[in-house]
């Protein structure tokens, strides 16, 4: 860790509420450590300004390591910024350099209404698990574990897409607005074990309608998505997702 | 002397027995029944969804803004149950036991003798739900070994385990509130546990977007709301994780047992900086494959690479040679600490340990390593902008879980009868330390498979509680709440939330921290107050209380750690043994390891609150051990 420090201007977007107008603040930020994280560095910001006596930026956060999905925010047109794979929280400022302009932005999308600053409101996605993301077992009706063994393969697949931490960022990447990545890697992990199978008809059907019920837009393959993905998760959940799609609809009567 | 009412019989049938003994709510009834759960980390969300199976209509509460963010989502490592999949000689009664002789003898046999016996459903209930846990190649579940164990009974999702868990408990609670039984309640904070006639019937909470107080009324309320690792300031919690649901009700009756047991986690990545905002823990299975050292030489600063190797202290393998670099938790971090406090530590600091992958990368090649830990190593050098497959990682121990917790008895029940508390938020099954990937199993456990049974006992028994949101209680407790924030907001002085939270984190950390001494607590205690103090004088809480305000959120939470942070230096000042985590420097063997004194320190010490400021009441718990027997630990 070769410590240094760096002179930034960070153009913020404010917005106090949902229905109000938003617009860019404008703030110096002066000797910031290249070991900081990005939030860390909007937490010097925010000290700075309350110390003011003014209002601090608003934005999401909770676990800072990049696994609860909390955080997010586009930085100079990238949703969770420069670094590929990884989410703003385990961002940091030694991929800055001094002298340079930050933009942060909300992750934007009708579907995901601001809240405040940078933060938004992702209910939609819990809404889509709500209409099928899941596997109807009741607590203690599980037979024994070693009961259906499961290739290592299909474990691993099942794992890649399992990985998704539901931050948006594949969201506000997309020119369409569209969810369909996430929904997408939860139906391709369920769809790959064989606990998920006796649903995959019926959860296809309902995840992608409610999909479009929120108002996301549709995939047209311009695969932003997984390259702002913080957990890689790829395109190929798409094709998936499409493929139970048909053969869901194919099957119908299920 | 408290009860904690534990069943009669063998310890192996007590929970068999008990399950047949309690009352039951008819399935017609349970619709009559609401249940609050507060909290949707693993013990939250899998109780909400259980209850909710059951024909109970549950709310469901957290402060983020999906139940799928609770902190349990960072648990890395795994998950013990006791299935024998290795055939190595595993069984409920190994894990019973290493569990209490690793928690130090400060916890209820009974309690983890259920654990351990409820550890083997988790992992099918897990597995039905799509968990996608490693597998070996004919199919079957892959085990690991982990901290504190001498058999592989650890169940993982590579790096990820608590993600998966989690969202396999989120996922059965979703689809619980697709049915319309469960409402939920996102980006709310609990302020408050109303209590009539020493029942719990409801909650105060504020609407985190709003800004709006809102008061919710049932027939029982279920904390799963964490543990109070923050009161540190800097720990591998994430930055939301607070005392203060379980410290209001504390406040309301609810007694607090044990709150000087927290455990330090040895491999977490060191401080680095005064803007530090949490540390970041490397999951403990690195210590299978990592070895831990320091230099021989006193302040040797050649590159790790450059030092040979009979220069190195391995002091791990050296001092426990039949544990080696898998000793336990609180083992581990003193270690560390010894050798950094000697003038060995290592990096600028010089407050690290080397965790060094260079034999296993030898023996097993870089892409095995990678298999196991890719995600890990990828994290560390992101962080610390360092290759781990090159040069050693550098690790310190820092605060990660809080064993203590709000006071319940073998139904999980806190001495106010309705309040029911599960997970990290109470204090019964890990004593003093407890070890590697038992969080997981102990939340799952209490939300799957035992809140659901004996919750129906006190529902049948007690009766709907027929409370209502317009009764006085509400109000006041409702009013109480509000007031408070007001306060804050008006004191408008001149230090920022941040810097009381840091200075309140560093007194702890110095004073309540890895060694604890009768004089240091004493001087925690004396500036506890001070700072509380100043605190309401002179913090300055900017923006209003009727919109999105993270200052006034964090205010809240710092103001109730503030007083949360005094019973725990009492606890720790009280308890005049070491034993676990917590190592009380005058309480050691000659080899310098925790020495319990279990004539005088037997119990669980459980607070009851008098006041801010007044003296709390201590109550005791006693332990009695009638299978695993009373001994020193030894890893040697
Ligand atoms: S804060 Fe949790 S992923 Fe960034």
């Amino acid at each position: 860790m070769a410590e240094k420090t760096i002179d930034l201007t960070l153009k913020v977007w404010r917005q106090e509420s949902p229905d109000v107008e938003g617009h860019f603040d404008t703030f110096p930020a002066k000797g910031i450590s290249t070991d900081m994280s990005f939030l860390e560095m909007l937490d010097v910001i925010n000290n700075q300004l309350e110390k003011e006596g003014k209002e601090p930026i608003a934005f999401d956060h909770d676990c800072r390591e990049g696994i609860c999905g909390m955080c997010g925010s586009v930085v100079n047109g990238h949703a969770h910024g420069p670094q590929e794979a990884t989410t703003l929280c385990q961002l940091h400022m030694r991929k800055f350099h001094t002298g340079q302009t930050i933009v942060i932005e909300p992750f934007r999308a009708d579907a995901f209404p601001i809240v405040k600053d940078l933060v938004i409101d992702r209910g939609a996605f819990d809404r889509i698990i709500q209409a099928g993301g899941h596997i109807t077992v009741r607590t203690g009706q599980a037979p024994e574990a070693h009961s259906v063994p499961v290739p290592k393969k299909k474990a691993d697949t099942a794992m890649d897409s399992a990985a998704c931490i539901g931050c948006g960022a594949c969201v506000a990447a997309c020119p369409n607005a569209s969810a369909s990545l996430f929904t997408a890697a939860k139906i391709s992990q369920l769809c790959h074990l064989p606990q998920g199978h006796p649903e995959r008809n019926r959860r296809v059907i309902a995840m992608v309608q409610q999909m479009d019920k929120e108002g996301f837009g549709s995939c047209s393959k311009r695969y932003e998505c997984e390259a702002v993905c913080p957990k890689e998760i790829k395109v190929e959940n798409i094709t998936t997702m499409n493929r139970e799609y048909l053969r869901a609809l194919a099957s119908s009567g299920e | 002397m408290l009860d904690a009412k534990i069943p009669n019989g063998p310890i192996a049938e007590k929970w068999t027995r008990h399950k047949f003994d309690m009352k039951l709510v008819n399935p017609a009834n349970k619709r009559k029944f609401n249940i609050i759960v507060v909290g949707t980390g693993l013990a939250g969300a899998s109780a909400a969804a259980s209850l909710s199976e059951m024909g109970y209509h549950v709310q469901s509460f957290c402060i983020q803004d999906s139940p799928r963010r609770a902190h349990s989502i960072a648990a890395q490592g795994g998950i013990n149950a006791a299935k024998n999949y290795t055939n190595d000689g595993d069984s409920v009664y190994r894990l019973f036991y290493d569990t209490v002789k690793g928690g130090d003898f400060r916890a209820r046999e009974a309690n983890v003798y259920r654990l351990a016996e409820l550890s083997v459903n988790i992992i099918d209930q897990c597995v039905a739900q799509g968990v996608p846990f490693a597998r070996e190649y004919g199919g079957y579940l892959a085990n690991r070994s982990f901290g504190g164990a001498q058999v592989s009974r650890t169940f993982y999702a590579r790096g990820q385990t608590g993600q998966q868990l989690l969202l396999g408990a989120y996922g059965a609670l979703m689809k619980e509130v697709a049915t319309g039984n469960v409402t939920l309640f996102p980006r709310r904070e609990m302020l408050d546990l109303v209590v009539v006639d020493n029942r719990a019937v409801g909650i105060v909470c504020r609407n985190l977007i709003s800004g709006k107080m809102e008061t919710h009324a049932a027939d029982a309320v279920v904390l799963a709301t964490g543990g109070y690792g923050n009161v540190y300031d800097l720990s591998t919690n994430a930055r939301n994780s607070n005392v203060t649901a379980a410290w209001r009700a504390h406040r309301r009756g609810a007694w607090f047992a044990n709150p000087c047991f927290t455990q330090i986690h040895p491999t977490c990545i060191p401080v680095h900086g005064d803007y530090q905002s949490k540390l970041t823990l490397m999951s403990e299975s690195l210590r299978n494959d990592g070895r831990v050292w320091v230099p021989r030489k006193k302040g040797d600063k050649r590159p790790p690479n450059e030092i040979p190797e009979d220069e190195r202290n391995y002091y791990l393998e050296e001092k426990y040679p039949s544990f080696g670099n898998l000793v336990p938790r609180d083992v581990a971090s003193r270690n560390a600490k010894e050798w950094c406090d000697k003038g060995y530590g290592v990096g600028q600091t010089g407050v690290a340990v080397y965790l060094d992958f260079r034999d296993a990368i030898q023996r097993d090649g870089e892409e095995v390593v990678r298999a196991k830990y890719g995600n890990l190593f990828d994290m560390y050098e992101r962080i610390t902008d360092e290759n781990p497959y090159e040069v050693p990682m550098m690790i310190y121990p820092a605060v990660h879980y809080t064993m203590g917790g709000l006071w319940v008895d073998y139904n999980l029940m806190s001495n106010l009868p309705g309040l029911h508390v599960l997970g990290e938020a109470n204090f019964s099954d890990h004593g003093a330390n407890r070890l590697g990937a038992s969080a997981l199993m102990q939340g799952l456990a209490d939300g799957y498979f035992i809140i659901p049974y004996t919750i129906g006992d006190f529902l049948a028994q007690a009766g709907p509680s027929g409370a209502d949101p317009d009764n006085s209680a509400f109000k006041a407790a409702e009013q109480e709440a509000a007031a408070r924030i007001t306060r804050l907001l008006n004191v408008k002085g001149k230090r920022t939330v941040a810097e009381f939270h840091r200075e309140l984190g560093l007194t702890m950390w110095e004073h309540c921290g890895m060694a604890r001494n009768e004089a240091g607590l004493k001087e925690a205690l004396a500036k506890i107050p001070q700072l509380r103090e100043a605190f309401w004088e002179d913090v300055n809480v900017v923006g209003s209380e009727g919109s999105f305000n993270q200052v006034l959120e964090r205010a809240g939470r710092v103001a109730d750690f503030l007083e949360f942070a005094e019973l725990e230096c009492l606890d720790a000042l009280e308890r005049a043994e070491s034993c676990g985590g917590h190592f009380r420097e005058e309480s050691q063997t000659e080899e310098g390891e925790a020495k319990r004194d279990d004539d005088n320190f037997c119990h669980g010490a459980v607070w009851e609150f008098k006041g801010v400021g007044e003296k709390p009441v201590l109550h005791k718990e006693a332990f009695a051990f009638e299978h695993v027997h009373l001994t020193q630990r030894s890893y040697k």
